[in-house]
């Protein structure tokens, strides 16, 4: 982390950059927040660590706009999405000058509560070269866990250690894949009907409408969103319905398909704690199985799933004969 | 709010046989915005027109609603009328009650309550409508034509001939392309230069057609009637206007090992060079890679004996800009590499050729004078096999998928013509199927075998292998048969596949014409439009869009030129209002819309926007209407809303939908 | 399962303007009839259908939705279909995906010429929409309570 800071510094007195996109220590010790800073004495205040899961790609479009360069740390996973806003021309490449941060996996808080660790007070173990087991100080006592367990559900499907744009990396990357990427898809597809929308009836009853998702999503950066204007007569925040639990969502996910990254972001902020990536991950299967491999924001060039076709694309028919 | 008028047709007893009309108007009457609800037994009929342009005028009608036949009978109709009553066309909207309705339903409680809801949902929309205005552009009455070979030539002349100027853009030396290099033509063996070249010349001395050769595009702006080009000519080092064509600079250029491209490399040429006798302009060029004077500094040889005074090393590239507005391509096609197919040993042996080459060779200027000959050591063949197919209805990735079209044919012409001068020389083609559709084609193909003898073996080659004597071991499978076939040939002709000519990918890119896989252009209707390209104002002529013979490039390259002629006849063009339009408030500049646009009509711009306060420069989606058909593709990929279609907005479908569901 | 008669299917087709529309046209002409639940919605091109239409044909009541174009290849603006193709293949799979019945939404591919194709079509959907009853699942509850 001293080396980031370090670098951050240097980049900063040269005059290379005007400012540094991190994170910042939060009020809690498993809280960290996206932040700028312009000095180094505001960079005292910058943190790394197992709790930084934040992407930051997204503050990058309005940072692009400032005056100069803005020097913006990217985890491996979140390049790809920097690299989608590039197609999409919401970046500019020349104003950012991007640290690609080494990453050994990133925590979640919500799983150490579900693991029985609760009351938790301070967290020590969760820096980029700390030990493989959590230390957890509680409200009723010292507990402890291995860091792995502890991890966000996208860092057990991660999508490699490299990262796809980058002016400079810093600080080595680990491989956490231990899961298979769509298997939690796969066990949904395999339920019946009723099931499935029991399932999901159930997930998104919880829903508050509180756009966390849709405010955290970088491929959701639409000035303004159709939820939002008047162009589809769609349904406003204030008529809160079941439209919310059915529409909302699937709406969201169609919009980002074969542009989201798959960052897994959505699910992080979600306060209800809702698998909001079950949506956007079976878009990508669907993809991926119909059109072939495709990651979004891999290569920044290439014609996204849905802006594109073959002469012998499947017809819609298929989801009803794949049964 | 709008102000508007439900108008019911009986059409005769068609739809009031089956269909409540009196309810209809009745339930109309309470829908949002209807201020007036009629029928007639006739609304089409002119007294049924009148009727509503009086309730426009006296009830101040803002739009209305005709529920009568399919609008794609009587829309146009319907609009005509509400625009000689004083409301805008598009504030007309058809509910179809006819054969959607009474012509499919026969219990009358169940085609009413149908009829009403569809007239609802067109209530519904209509409530929406906005005034639209057809646009105007005005059309520049010139073309251009890009290529110079017979297709090029031949729409240029056919439009020259209309009345309007025309350019033809030539990247070679001289204008003619595939053809000139043709010796014989099929099904008549016609000599090709002696049908040719009096069309070069034709188009040459044509007061309304500007040649540019040794000439590219260079860039392509604006859309249909409206094109700016930018054409690049060539440093040629001559001068144009003082060049006689004498010749004599080839002749004494000390430098003559350059290939000459146009005996595809079987002889040389000098450096400063015509690429042929009959070359148009007859005005040579310098090849700068092969003149000494460019590459040394030294020699001037043709500068000293110029009588002209024509010879200008210091000439430099020249841009040329021109307003357009219409665009023919017309860059034909090449043959394609052979560097993967080695089992043919074209790499190897100089006997073994493409049919190309055969041309030149068998052509009486071409590199042998015309007389069948070994390129490897001179001698006569004894027996020549022809290899059909080669790289065409390719299953692999080695070749092309198409059938390159003009094989067969001109295989049979070869076979013919040296079976006719030199009886001696057996010929073997080897073949997958002979594919003679075309008029007296088939009996042509038929008087090779039958007359000329030629032996016509069904399979493939395998391999040819170059033996230590010179001859070729020919290993092929008669399908027939069912056997392997070794034969030993002194030449092997290989009918090599047809791609479009490289450069075509350029080309398409500026002037945003949709293009295939296999590079050929695409038509913008298989069927419909088959000399248009999707993009308005850009026409196809020849190969470029699809393998070919001559006449059918003849017969293209006219459709082209009437279709081109039918625009620069306009001297304004309308267009459809219906079109997609971008909120710019909204747009997030991402590009998805223009990805799917099938028209290039969506380009983008960075503009000065103020929303709401907040002053800044977006890079903003702008939709040219002259170009937009309104396909609304683009309107379902913008993920924002602000892509939205004219006629058939977001707004006013959901009201449809909501109407329908209610 | 027993069919319900009283039951009165709410179905939207869109149909683009150059195929599927003349191709419903035709079998107006032809007489070849078709349950009136269908009401069909004129659209220029298969493209131009958002799935937020089809979403909010299902909010607003609908028990079931089918799009019909130009066939692959025959599309008016060349390409439209194929667009509309693979939106409503992630579409369909996603609404299978959280639960509402297959086959409440199809496509079909229906030229000018194909009035009976229109009519059939047609048909099947109906008669599929019976089978499956009302589309509880996607309604919007709370309105209608």
């Amino acid at each position: 982390m001293q080396e980031l800071v370090n670098r951050a510094k240097e980049l900063l007195s040269s005059g290379a950059v005007n400012r540094v996109l991190g994170w910042k220590k939060g009020d809690l010790g498993y809280n960290p927040e996206p932040a700028f800073f312009e000095t180094a004495e505001e960079l005292e205040e910058f943190v790394y660590n197992g709790f930084c899961g934040a992407n930051l790609s997204k503050y990058m479009i309005e940072a692009c706009k400032q005056e100069g360069k803005t020097l913006v740390m990217l985890k491996p996973c979140d390049s790809y999405s920097f690299n989608q806003l590039l197609k999409e021309h919401r970046v500019v490449r020349e104003n950012a000058y991007i640290i690609g941060v080494g990453c050994r996996g990133k925590l979640d808080v919500e799983r150490m509560k579900k693991l029985g660790i609760k009351g938790i007070t301070a967290v020590s173990g969760a820096e980029m070269d700390g030990p493989d087991t959590l230390t957890v100080e509680t409200l009723y006592g010292t507990k402890t866990c291995a860091y792995n367990d502890a991890m966000l559900e996208r860092c057990h499907v991660c999508k490699g250690k490299e990262h796809v744009v980058f002016d400079e990396v810093i600080g080595e990357s680990v491989d956490t894949v231990d899961a298979e990427r769509f298997s939690e898809v796969e066990k949904i597809e395999a339920m019946s009907p009723e099931e499935k929308f029991a399932f999901f009836q159930k997930e998104l009853s919880k829903c508050i409408r509180c756009n966390a998702c849709r405010n955290v999503c970088p491929a959701c950066s639409c000035r303004k969103c159709v939820f939002d204007s008047t162009k589809f007569d769609s349904a406003q925040k204030a008529n809160v319905d079941s439209f919310e639990e059915k529409m909302f969502h699937i709406i969201r996910a169609f919009h980002v398909a074969g542009r989201c990254t798959d960052c897994g972001e959505c699910s992080r902020v979600c306060p209800q704690g809702i698998p909001l990536h079950l949506f956007n991950r079976k878009f990508i299967k669907d993809i991926n199985e119909f059109y072939g491999e495709f990651q979004a924001g891999s290569d920044a060039e290439a014609k996204g799933p849905l802006t594109d076709f073959t002469f012998e694309d499947v017809e819609p028919s298929i989801v009803a004969e794949r049964g | 709010m709008q102000r508007i008028g439900v108008f019911v047709c009986h059409c005769g007893s068609n739809i009031a046989a089956t269909v409540d009309v009196k309810k209809v108007a009745e339930m109309a009457l309470k829908e949002p915005g209807v201020v007036h609800a009629d029928d007639y037994p006739y609304m089409c009929s002119e007294a049924g027109q009148a009727l509503i342009a009086e309730a426009i005028r006296e009830k101040k009608l803002t739009g209305i609603v005709v529920c009568s036949c399919s609008p794609r009978m009587h829309e146009a109709t319907f609009r005509k009328a509400a625009e000689r009553a004083g409301i805008n066309p598009y504030m007309v909207e058809i509910a179809n009650i006819r054969e959607h309705c009474s012509w499919i339903h026969k219990d009358m409680e169940v085609a009413t309550e149908k009829a009403v809801i569809l007239a609802r949902a067109a209530i519904a929309k209509v409530n929406l409508n906005a005034p639209l205005q057809p646009g105007e552009s005005l059309v520049t009455k010139r073309a251009l034509v890009i290529g110079g070979g017979i297709a090029g030539i031949q729409t240029a002349l056919d439009i020259a001939e209309a009345g309007y100027e025309v350019d033809i853009v030539e990247k070679t030396p001289s204008i003619g392309g595939r053809m000139s290099q043709l010796d014989k033509t099929f099904p008549t063996l016609d000599c090709s230069a002696c049908i040719l070249t009096p069309k070069m010349v034709e188009a040459a001395a044509h007061e309304k057609i500007t040649i540019h050769t040794y000439s590219e595009v260079e860039k392509v702006s604006g859309f249909v009637g409206d094109f700016t080009v930018d054409i690049r000519k060539k440093a040629r080092s001559i001068d144009m206007t003082k060049c006689t064509g004498c010749g004599l600079c080839q002749e004494k250029c000390p430098s003559k090992k350059a290939l000459s491209e146009f005996n595809r490399g079987l002889s040389t040429r000098s450096a400063i060079y015509t690429p042929f006798a009959q070359a148009i302009p007859n005005v040579p060029v310098i090849d700068r890679e092969s003149c000494i004077k460019f590459k040394t500094g030294k020699c001037g040889l043709c500068e000293k004996i110029c009588q002209a005074g024509a010879i200008d090393y210091s000439q430099q590239d020249e841009i040329v800009t021109q307003k357009y507005g219409a665009i023919v391509v017309a860059t034909g096609f090449d043959t394609i590499k052979l560097d993967r197919y080695d089992e043919f040993a074209y790499n190897q042996s100089k006997d073994v050729i493409t049919s190309l080459e055969l041309e030149r060779i068998m052509n009486a200027a071409g590199p042998t004078k015309g007389h069948l000959e070994r390129l490897s050591d001179g001698k006569h063949p004894k027996h020549i096999v022809f290899v059909q197919c080669v790289g065409s209805r390719c299953s692999d990735d080695r070749g092309k998928s198409y059938c390159s079209k003009i094989c067969c044919m001109y295989t049979a012409k070869h076979a013919m013509l040296i079976r006719d001068k030199y009886p001696d020389v057996d010929v073997t083609v080897f073949y997958i199927d002979v594919r003679t559709p075309g008029k007296n084609f088939d009996e042509f193909y038929r008087r090779a075998v039958e007359e000329y003898g030629v032996n016509y073996v069904k399979g493939q080659v395998g391999k040819v292998a170059p033996q230590p004597d010179g001859q070729l071991l020919v290993q092929a499978v008669d399908m027939l048969d069912n056997k392997q076939i070794k034969t030993y040939a002194d030449m092997v002709v290989l009918a090599t596949a047809i791609e479009p000519e490289p450069s075509v990918r350029k080309i398409a890119t500026m002037v945003t014409a949709s293009i295939d896989t296999n590079n050929f252009l695409t038509e913008g209707h298989a069927k419909l439009r088959p000399v248009e390209s999707p993009t308005a104002g850009i026409f196809l002529s020849g190969v470029c869009q699809g393998p070919k013979d001559i006449p059918e490039t003849v017969a293209q390259a006219g459709a082209a030129a009437v279709k081109a002629i039918g625009l620069l006849a306009k001297d304004k063009l309308m267009t459809n209002p219906c079109t997609a339009k971008s909120d710019e408030l909204l747009c997030n500049g991402c590009s998805a819309c223009a990805n799917v646009c099938p028209y290039g009509a969506i380009t983008y711009e960075d503009k000065e926007i103020n929303d709401h306060g907040i002053r800044e420069t977006r890079r903003v989606a702008v939709v040219n209407n002259a170009l937009c058909q309104g396909c609304g593709a683009c309107t379902v990929t913008c993920p924002s809303g602000a892509m939205d279609l004219q006629g058939f907005s977001n707004r006013q479908i959901i009201a449809e939908v909501d109407a329908i569901c209610r | 399962m027993s069919i319900d008669t009283t039951f009165k299917p709410k179905i939207v087709a869109f149909c683009c303007n150059w195929c599927s529309y003349a191709g419903a046209d035709l079998a107006g002409s032809s007489r070849l009839s078709y349950p009136a639940d269908v009401k069909i919605i004129r659209v220029p091109c298969s493209c131009r259908v958002n799935p937020m239409f089809i979403l909010r044909a299902f909010e607003k009541g609908a028990d079931g939705v089918i799009l019909c174009g130009c066939h692959p290849g025959d599309c008016h603006y060349s390409t439209g279909n194929y667009y509309a193709r693979r939106r409503m293949t992630l579409l369909f799979s996603m609404l299978d995906y959280i639960g509402v019945e297959n086959g409440r939404t199809r496509v079909e591919w229906v030229s000018a010429a194909e009035g009976v194709k229109f009519s059939t079509t047609m048909n099947e959907f109906v008669e599929k929409i019976h089978s499956l009853g009302r589309n509880v699942r996607l309604g919007d509850l709370r309105c209608k309570n």
